[in-house]
């Protein structure tokens, strides 16, 4: 080589030649590294074969251009991918998968999926809800609170980007075990007790700020968390379908408002597609960004004013890869080009250098594009809300990127280029784990087995974090996180969003993370099982779902083959269910020192309820009520947290039998809408035997078993086996008494079974399968249980 | 003059959050309720075309200093006059949450002796400390000075939420006694926590879900036409909204905190 790797330009400011023309392969890995792009050889040499193309070598900006966009983070390589697995070849999990059930089941009410900021679906005759759900883990890893934060502003910022005005935030979140030992914590790993309160104080920090409720979530604890804290964010927007704007075309001015630009958030998304180690604080630190909750708020008003005064012909937030993916996707949607003036942007700090500028990702910056005669009023609405907004470019007629500093040019870029990455190839295979299935005697006492898994950290009370976030803001939560007398979890969120309509949005989630340690393909199955039931406890229908997977590394072949079967399952129970994948995220490369991340998905659940009065809650209301379980139980406890507490996992993992699952969904769905159901609450980790207590004490009225009486397979035989199985698709109910023919009636066909009844004492009884009573515990030592673990 | 006369201002800037629901309260009841962004109603010079003034729930300004010491500030120099004026027509305000940390900073409340220079009271940081969102019970305590509660009887025990992280009312420890002789004395004293059965939190955690001195939890000033509170009348305005309504055979169309912004609207009809 003759000339150095890095060449800077004779310019008043920082821009560097990159020698990529003359560099070999060697060479392109480091230009890779040290410039902290994360792409790999065949990526390097693609860019290469372009520039020679083109007969110069790239800016830095370019460069730092082509590697935000490029990253797995924004363009999910990996479910674009083709994929070589036993025998097998997958183009597109994403396409193969996800995206196909939401083509054949073709909904009328699915407006925009799949290819904006977040899922758009109707929701009552022109106003539509917007959906999204986003990861931060790895910010949270690093900086706790500011990592959560910014993942609840990102995805906020998400649902402004495609008009929608938030309403609901949700969060689900994956820590290690609280009393974890610090000696086994590697160099570089924070304690999860220090991630655990960082995160939900970062949550409710910019949730309640802003001012939207968070009115969903779901904690779950694993040692897999330890290395790789899992932070699932979600927000849910309203907006009436016609000011669905998005026609952007050459001439528009493209606005940046919000926040200043600064070095914060440098490299987030390219930090995000690696793998976490000791060096991550120190190196990437400058990757997570500053929270200014507020400055949402103003931004989110002002966005709205505009919406509705159509002045804007299309918006997206800044997020990864900052003003670099939001100018590039825009002015590529509407096969534009794009001209933007980086010394146009408000910096925080002098002397950031153009291609800083162009990949920040400070937060609260939204990006529209404005046709000329309307700029003037977009700006003054962003005034009169004290929120900065400034001309920084215009779309262009060419489809090529053009970025400018001081009047000179610091990139010119192919478009379509920019957006065909190579193909990313992987090999997967899946190889299933063999757990032995746990053999010991059925322990005498189940009471005291019933209040250990009460108090296990993933089935115990939350409370103590859900208080801490504002689920009341904005008055429309209309069922709340925490139900009963006595703040009992409620399966799902209700929210009455229009004041003048009855109509409610249902939200709920399912997880099921110790599933896919067993199998990934059960645990898909289970989470969306577990994600439709909630919903439908509390009266949802009508279910569209959002998959978001944390995973490891794609490019070992057995995270891939792990995540191939989640996604089939992914298929085939959407269709199955009839309900179709709206949006989705991914969050691969989950690895720390400790190793990779348990298999991951969250699935959340969109439902609605035409009447939100109908809503039911899982408290027991009244004494002398019966008592029916919907589904069959199997001998199901593999992953479930019975076993947990023998520190077993089997291999029994729960199955999903989706012709018992909708024969009873659908006739519950009636059941409600009859008006006969006066509780219901699925049941989920710890079984009959969790359901029932938190049923008894969340309405503090006692409660009457027979396990006999529960439909169950052959293979169960024992009452822990009964009480503790965690089979999908079931329910327990309460019936008044009168209602009695009314209920069976609907049900009738499905599988169902009185077991028992409400009492006036405050007890849960429970008797065996050989009649005699095995359970006979005081609702308060009950609850007691249930609360003391993270505190009530 | 009618209902329909009536008309409220809704005051926000960055971070107020609460005006929407605030401002749904008051239309329900048939008055009329805008809302201002500050820096526009001071342009405009607006406030004296209205009858009544909110100070909604939020983080005004971020909060970044101590709750509600910068809109405080904001108020008294850019609305000065303009707020005394309409003080004196017995006009009346109502502030909520933030609000009521806002009319303690800027001295509006307690108020004994009109606006006074320095706040004579603080909203502080909660004991046990944190933000925290629950339903609380607050027993009615006023025996008629405080026009907001006109309509409620004296002992009533309401059931409202709160949502804040610096609610505990306090006085100065050395003229804490004296002060809150005062404030019963005078009849400003409005709502404290209490029990479900109405009997006094005693300062007992959650019922007291603050550690405020005595259980208070809303406060009017000496001519009770300023009141504010930290519970959120404007989440507990209908029956869909209680914690519980799924319990209830019938529930309730309204809920308690409907009778604060009512008997604000019937106060202004009266007067004016």
């Amino acid at each position: 080589m003759s000339r150095p790797l890095y060449i800077r330009r004779d310019l008043p400011f920082e821009l560097y030649e990159v020698n990529i023309l003359e560099a070999d392969d060697e060479q392109l890995a480091r230009i890779s590294e040290e410039r902290g792009l994360a792409l790999n050889l065949r990526e390097m040499k693609a860019i290469r074969d372009y520039f020679r193309k083109e007969g110069r070598n790239p800016t830095d900006v370019e460069l730092q251009t082509l590697g935000q966009t490029w990253s797995e983070h924004c363009f999910h390589k990996t479910f674009k991918g083709t994929i070589i697995t036993e025998g097998e070849r997958i183009d597109s999990l994403f396409k193969t998968y996800i995206a196909r059930a939401t083509e054949e089941l073709n909904k009328p009410w699915c407006i925009s999926i799949f290819e904006d900021n977040a899922g758009i679906i109707q929701f009552e005759n022109d106003i539509a809800v917007a959906v999204k759900v986003e990861t931060h883990n790895h910010p949270s890893a690093i900086e706790p609170f500011g990592g959560a934060a910014t993942g609840i502003g990102g995805v906020i910022r998400d649902v402004l980007g495609v008009w929608g005005e938030p309403i609901a935030c949700m969060d689900v979140l994956g820590f290690g075990p609280l009393d974890y030992d610090y000696k086994k914590l590697p160099a570089g790993v924070k304690h999860p007790k220090y991630i655990y309160r960082g995160v939900v104080a970062g949550i409710g920090n910019y949730g309640n700020n802003m001012g939207i409720p968070t009115v969903n979530g779901a904690i779950y604890f694993d040692e897999s968390y330890v290395g790789n804290v899992v932070v699932y964010c979600g927000c849910v927007g309203i907006l009436p379908i016609r000011k669905y704007i998005k026609n952007g075309k050459p001439g528009d001015a493209i606005v940046l408002a919000g926040g200043r630009t600064g070095r914060d958030g440098i490299h987030g998304v390219t930090f995000a597609s690696l793998e976490l180690t000791e060096e991550s604080e120190e190196t990437s630190r400058p990757a997570v960004q500053i929270a200014n909750p507020i400055e949402e708020e103003k931004l989110a008003r002002a966005i709205i004013k505009i919406r509705d005064y159509e002045l804007a012909s299309s918006i997206t937030d800044l997020g990864g890869g900052g003003l670099s993916s939001a100018v590039g996707e825009t002015a590529h949607k509407f096969g534009c080009g794009a001209h933007v003036e980086l010394d146009k942007v408000p910096l925080k700090q002098p002397n950031i250098a153009p291609w800083e500028i162009y990949i920040s990702e400070s937060q609260e910056r939204m990006l529209l594009t404005v046709p000329e005669e309307n700029v003037n009023r977009v700006l003054e609405i962003f005034m009169s809300e004290d929120v900065e907004a400034t001309v920084i470019g215009r779309l262009t007629r060419d489809k090529r990127l053009k970025l400018t500093y001081q009047g000179w040019q610091v990139a010119d870029l192919d478009l379509d280029f920019l957006f065909s990455p190579p193909r990313f190839i992987g090999s997967a295979e899946w190889r299933p784990p063999r757990y032995a299935e746990p053999e010991f005697e059925e322990p005498e006492d189940l009471g005291e087995i019933l209040m250990k898994i009460l108090s296990s950290p993933n089935v115990a009370s939350k409370e103590s974090v859900i208080r801490t976030y504002d689920h009341e803001v904005k008055g429309n939560t209309v069922i709340k996180p925490l139900c009963g007398v006595n703040a009992g979890p409620s399966d799902a969120a209700v929210l009455k969003p229009l004041n003048d309509s009855w109509r409610g949005l249902v939200i709920s989630c399912g997880m099921n993370p110790r599933y896919g340690k067993i199998d990934p393909y059960w645990m898909a199955a289970s989470a969306i099982d577990e994600a439709i039931r909630n919903n439908i406890a509390v009266g949802g229908r009508r279910i569209a779902l959002l998959d978001n997977f944390v995973w490891g590394s794609p490019e070992k072949p057995d995270r891939l083959g792990a995540l191939v079967r989640a996604c089939k399952a992914c298929y085939r129970f959407a269709r199955e269910f009839d309900a179709p994948f709206i949006s989705g995220k991914d969050s691969l490369y989950n690895e720390s020192p400790l190793g990779p991340v348990t298999p991951t998905l969250l699935i959340t659940a969109i439902g609605i309820i035409p009447d939100v009065r109908s809503a039911v809650t899982s408290d027991l209301k009244a004494p002398g009520d019966l008592i029916y379980i919907l589904g069959r139980t199997y001998r199901e406890l593999g992953g479930s947290e019975y076993y947990r507490l023998f520190g077993s996992i089997g291999n029994s993992v729960p199955k999903v039998r989706p012709e018992e699952a909708k024969s009873t969904f659908s006739r519950l769905i009636q059941a409600i809408d009859s008006g006969c159901v006066r509780a219901c609450h699925d049941l989920s980790e710890g079984g009959l035997g969790v359901a029932a207590a938190e049923m008894a004490f969340s309405g503090d009225i006692g409660l009457e078993i027979h396990l006999q009486r529960v439909p169950r397979s052959e293979t169960i035989q024992r009452d822990d086996h009964m009480l503790f199985s965690e089979s999908n698709s079931r329910f327990l109910v309460e019936i008044p008494e009168g209602r009695r023919d009314e209920f069976e009636r609907i049900m009738d066909g499905a599988t169902y079974s009185l077991i028992g009844r409400t009492r006036k004492e405050r007890k849960l009884l429970i008797y065996g399968l050989n009649g005699s009573r095995i359970i006979d515990a005081d609702l308060g030592r009950l609850m007691y249980f249930w609360k003391k673990t993270l505190g009530g | 003059m009618r209902v329909s006369d009536v008309r409220i201002c809704i005051i926000r800037v960055g971070g107020t959050n609460c005006d929407r629901e605030t401002k749904r309260s008051i239309e329900d009841l048939g008055a009329k309720a805008d809302v201002w962004h500050l820096s526009m109603l001071v342009k405009k010079r607006a406030l004296h075309e209205y009858d009544g003034l909110v100070i909604p729930g939020g983080f005004s300004f971020g909060d970044y200093v101590r709750a509600g010491a910068i809109l405080a500030k904001s108020l008294t120099v850019k609305l000065g006059a303009e707020l005394e004026r309409f003080i004196d027509e017995g006009k009346p305000i109502l502030g909520i949450c933030n609000g009521f940390q806002v009319l303690v900073e800027s001295g509006l409340l307690p108020g004994f002796d009109g606006i006074s220079k320095y706040p004579e009271a603080a909203l502080a940081t909660n004991i046990p400390i944190g933000y925290r969102c629950r339903w609380v019970y607050l027993r009615h305590e006023n025996s008629g000075k405080c026009i907001f509660t006109s309509e409620i009887p004296r002992g009533k025990v309401l059931r409202i939420p709160i949502a804040h992280a610096e609610g505990r009312f306090i006085f100065p420890k050395d003229r804490e006694r004296r002060l809150l002789d005062r404030l019963i004395e005078n009849d400003q004293l409005v709502l404290r926590y209490c029990s479900e059965d109405g009997s006094p939190a005693n300062g007992r955690y959650p019922d007291n879900p603050n550690g405020s001195f005595y259980d208070i939890a809303g406060i009017c000033n000496s001519s009770g036409t300023i009141f504010g509170l930290m519970p959120h009348p404007e989440r507990a305005f209908y029956g869909w909204q209680l914690p519980d309504w799924t319990r209830m055979e019938k529930p309730p169309k309204f809920a308690d905190g409907k009778m604060i912004f009512f008997s604000m609207i019937e106060y202004i009809t009266r007067r004016f």
